[in-house]
C-alpha cells in the first residue's frame, strides 16, 4: 500500500479536565477526499487542528507522507504544503481578490526595486489571481482588484478555495465549506472540491451535511467522544448508518471498514 | 441508494431540477445607478477624494471671501509651514489608525525627545547628532512600548495609549525641570538642532524644510502602505486582524513594526519641531494628539481601520490649515475656528459612515 499523506497515532490533547482529543488516530490517503463527521463536541475541529499545527497535541506521533512531523503554528504546515479553508474564510474584505490570494507569501519585483526596495509585483500576482480563478471556472468576477467585499458568499467561497488549491502541495483542510451557502453556491464548491481532487490533491472535508458528505467522500472518518470510532466507505453504508455511528444508537463495524 | 451517487453533474435528488434552473450566476446587477450612487461608489473607491474636493472647495472659498491676500503665494506657503508640525504627527497617527488602533500618546512623544534631544546636545555637551540619532532611536524605544503593551499585553490601544501619554508627558515635565531651552541657547551649542526650521525663497513663497520633511514623510510611508507586502499586511490587520492571522500573517510582529515606526516619526516631527517654533518648549503641542486625530479623520482614514489613504491626512491637515488662516484673514474670532473645525470632523465621519454603507 501507499505510504498515507498524513498518518497520526494516538494523538492526545486535554484542556485541564476535558479531553478533547483521547488517543485518537487520523489516516489521510493519497487523492482522496476524506469527510470527517462527528456530533458536536465530539472532537473532529480538535483533531484537525492538531494535524495542521493550530492546537499542540500532549501526545502521540503525526506522520505526513511518512516523515515524522511537529508543527508549532498552522504557519509552519503551511510553509510544508498544507491549506486550510476556514468556516470564517479569512479573507481581509477591504483588499482584493489578488491581495488577498497573497497575503503572507507575497511576489516581489524582481531585481533592485524587489530587492532594495521591497516593490511588490503586482501584474504577476493579478496575473497568477486570475489564472487560478480561471481554472477553476471562476472568473464571474468583474475584476481581480475588486474587493473581496464586493463578492457574494459564494464567490467569496470561491477565492478561498482558490486559494488554498493554488498553493497546497500535500493535502487541503475544508471546515464546512458549505454550511453558510445556498443550493446553488453549495453545488459550486462540491464541484471545486472534485475539481481539486481530480489533480491529485487530497482533501479533508470537515462538515454536518450528510448528503454533501456521502456525494463527494472516498471516506468518511467517524469520530466520538474524542476518538476515531471508524472509517467507512460512504458506498457500502447509508446515511442513517453513518448519523447511528456518530450518535452510539448502533455499533460500529471494525474499525477500518474502508 | 441514489443519494450516494458521485457523478458530480447530478447531485443530490432535490437538486436535480438545477439543470433548468436559471443559469445566471450571480451576475452582476446592472440596474441604472442614480447619480448619488454612482458618487458613493467612485468615493468607496477612492476615499481619498473627498479631502481632496474639500481642500480645493475650501481653497476657492477663502479666495474669494479673503481676497488676494488669502491667494498669496506668501500665506500659501506659511499655511503650509504652520501644518507641517502637525502634519508629520498626522502622518504617524495615520500609521496607527489604519491598523484600527488610535494614538493618544504622539504629541507626548514627540515633545519628550525633543526634550531628550535638547537636554543631550545643550546641556550635557553630547554632540547634536548623536543627541538626535538617541532622540530618534529613544521615539522608536516609546512606539514599541506601546506596541508592547497591545500585543503582548493586550491592552486596547486606547487605554494603553491614554496611560503612555501621561507617563510620557510627566516625563518631558521632570526632564525639562517644566522649563523652555531658550533658542539662544540651541544656537549656540547645537544649532544642528534647528535644520528643519532653516527655509528658502521662492518667488514669495518661503518654504520651510519642516514642510518639505513633512511631503517626504508622506510620500516614503504611502509607498510603503501601497508597494509594498508589509503595508498590505498592515491594511489587512486593520481590516480583520483574525482573518490576518489565519491567512498567515505575523500580526503581532506586523503590529510592533507599525508602533516603532509611528515612535519614529513622532521623534522625527519633535527635531523638525525645535526649527520651526525656535525654542524646546515642554508646554508646545499639549493638543497635538488631538490635533493629529482631527487631521487624519478629515483626512477621511476610516477610524475602525483598514481604509483609507495616509495622503487623505495630509490634506487633513491641510484642509484644517487652510480653514484657520482662510477665517483669520478674514477677520473671523478665533474661537469661531475653533467650530468650524469641529463640524468638519463630525462631517467627514458621517461622509465615512454614507460610504461605507456601499457594498458594490
Amino acid at each position: 500500500m501507499t505510504t498515507p499523506v498524513v498518518q497520526a497515532r494516538g494523538i492526545v490533547k486535554r484542556y485541564g479536565h476535558v479531553t478533547a482529543i483521547d488517543h485518537s488516530d487520523f489516516e489521510l490517503r493519497p487523492g482522496e477526499v476524506l469527510a470527517v463527521i462527528g456530533d458536536n463536541g465530539a472532537g473532529k475541529s480538535s483533531i484537525v487542528k492538531a494535524i495542521c499545527g493550530a492546537t499542540i497535541p500532549d501526545a502521540g506521533e503525526i506522520l505526513i507522507e511518512g516523515k515524522p512531523v511537529k508543527f508549532n503554528s498552522p504557519i509552519e504546515a503551511r510553509e510544508m504544503g498544507i491549506e486550510i479553508v476556514y468556516q470564517n474564510l479569512a479573507l481581509s474584505p477591504a483588499l482584493s481578490i489578488a491581495d488577498n490570494m497573497f497575503t503572507g507569501r507575497e511576489i516581489r519585483k524582481p531585481g533592485w526595486q524587489g530587492k532594495y526596495l521591497r516593490m511588490l509585483d503586482k501584474p504577476a500576482m493579478e496575473k497568477f489571481a486570475r489564472d487560478k480563478l480561471t481554472e477553476l471556472g471562476l472568473m464571474t468576477v468583474q475584476s481581480i482588484k475588486q474587493p473581496v467585499e464586493t463578492l457574494s458568499g459564494g464567490q467569496r467561497q470561491g477565492v478561498a478555495v482558490a486559494r488554498a488549491a493554488a498553493f497546497a502541495t500535500k493535502f487541503i483542510i475544508m471546515d464546512e465549506p458549505t454550511a453558510a451557502l445556498g443550493v446553488k453556491e453549495s453545488r459550486k464548491v462540491l464541484e471545486l472540491i472534485q475539481d481539486v481532487r481530480a489533480r491529485g490533491i487530497p482533501i479533508i472535508l470537515i462538515s454536518h451535511n450528510m448528503p454533501h458528505v456521502f456525494e463527494v467522500a472516498d471516506r468518511i472518518h467517524i469520530h466520538r467522544l474524542g476518538k476515531r470510532l471508524c472509517t467507512i466507505n460512504p458506498k457500502d453504508y447509508t446515511m442513517s448508518d453513518a448519523v447511528a455511528f456518530m450518535t452510539g444508537a448502533k455499533e460500529p463495524p471494525a474499525e477500518d471498514a474502508a | 441508494m441514489s443519494n450516494t451517487t458521485t457523478t458530480p453533474s447530478k447531485g443530490q435528488d432535490f437538486e436535480q431540477t438545477l439543470d433548468q434552473s436559471d443559469t445566471r450566476v450571480a451576475s452582476f446587477d446592472v440596474r441604472h445607478h442614480s447619480l448619488l450612487e454612482r458618487i458613493r461608489h467612485v468615493l468607496h473607491n477612492n476615499p481619498t477624494l473627498v479631502p481632496v474636493i474639500v481642500l480645493v472647495l475650501s481653497l476657492v472659498a477663502f479666495g474669494l471671501i479673503a481676497g488676494g491676500k488669502f491667494f498669496s503665494a506668501f500665506n500659501l506657503s506659511l499655511i503650509l509651514q504652520q501644518v507641517s508640525i502637525i502634519g508629520i504627527l498626522a502622518a504617524a497617527q495615520s500609521l496607527i489608525i489604519i491598523t484600527a488602533g488610535i494614538d493618544l500618546s504622539v504629541a507626548a512623544i514627540m515633545v519628550l525627545m525633543s526634550v531628550v534631544m535638547g537636554n543631550l546636545a545643550v546641556f550635557a555637551g553630547v554632540p547634536s547628532g548623536i543627541s538626535i540619532i538617541i532622540g530618534l532611536a529613544g521615539g522608536v524605544g516609546a512606539g514599541v512600548m506601546n506596541g508592547w503593551l497591545i500585543t503582548k499585553i493586550k491592552l486596547p490601544p486606547f487605554i494603553t495609549t491614554l496611560g503612555t501619554w501621561s507617563i510620557f508627558y510627566a516625563l518631558l515635565l521632570w526632564l525639562s525641570g517644566a522649563q523652555s531651552i531658550r533658542g539662544q541657547d540651541i544656537d549656540a551649542n547645537a544649532p544642528l538642532l534647528k535644520f528643519f526650521g532653516a527655509s528658502f525663497s521662492i518667488g514669495g513663497a518661503r518654504i520651510t524644510l519642516s514642510a518639505l520633511l513633512m511631503i517626504a514623510v508622506f510620500i516614503v510611508l504611502w509607498y510603503m502602505l501601497n508597494k509594498t507586502a508589509w503595508g498590505r499586511h498592515v491594511y489587512a490587520i486593520g481590516d480583520d486582524k483574525e482573518a490576518a492571522d489565519l491567512s498567515g500573517i505575523r500580526t503581532d510582529r506586523t503590529l510592533l513594526s507599525v508602533y516603532g515606526l509611528s515612535g519614529f516619526v513622532c521623534a522625527l516631527a519633535g527635531w523638525a519641531s525645535i526649527g520651526r517654533v525656535g525654542s524646546i518648549s515642554p508646554q508646545s503641542f499639549y493638543e497635538g494628539n488631538l490635533d493629529s486625530i482631527t487631521a487624519v479623520v478629515i483626512g477621511g482614514i476610516s477610524l475602525f481601520g483598514g481604509r483609507g489613504s495616509i495622503m487623505g491626512a495630509l490634506f487633513g491637515a491641510l484642509i484644517v490649515g487652510v480653514f484657520r488662516s482662510g477665517l483669520r484673514l478674514s477677520g473671523v474670532d478665533v474661537l469661531w475656528q475653533v467650530f468650524a473645525i469641529g463640524w468638519l470632523i463630525i462631517i467627514a465621519v458621517a461622509i465615512d459612515q454614507w460610504i461605507r454603507r456601499v457594498s458594490a
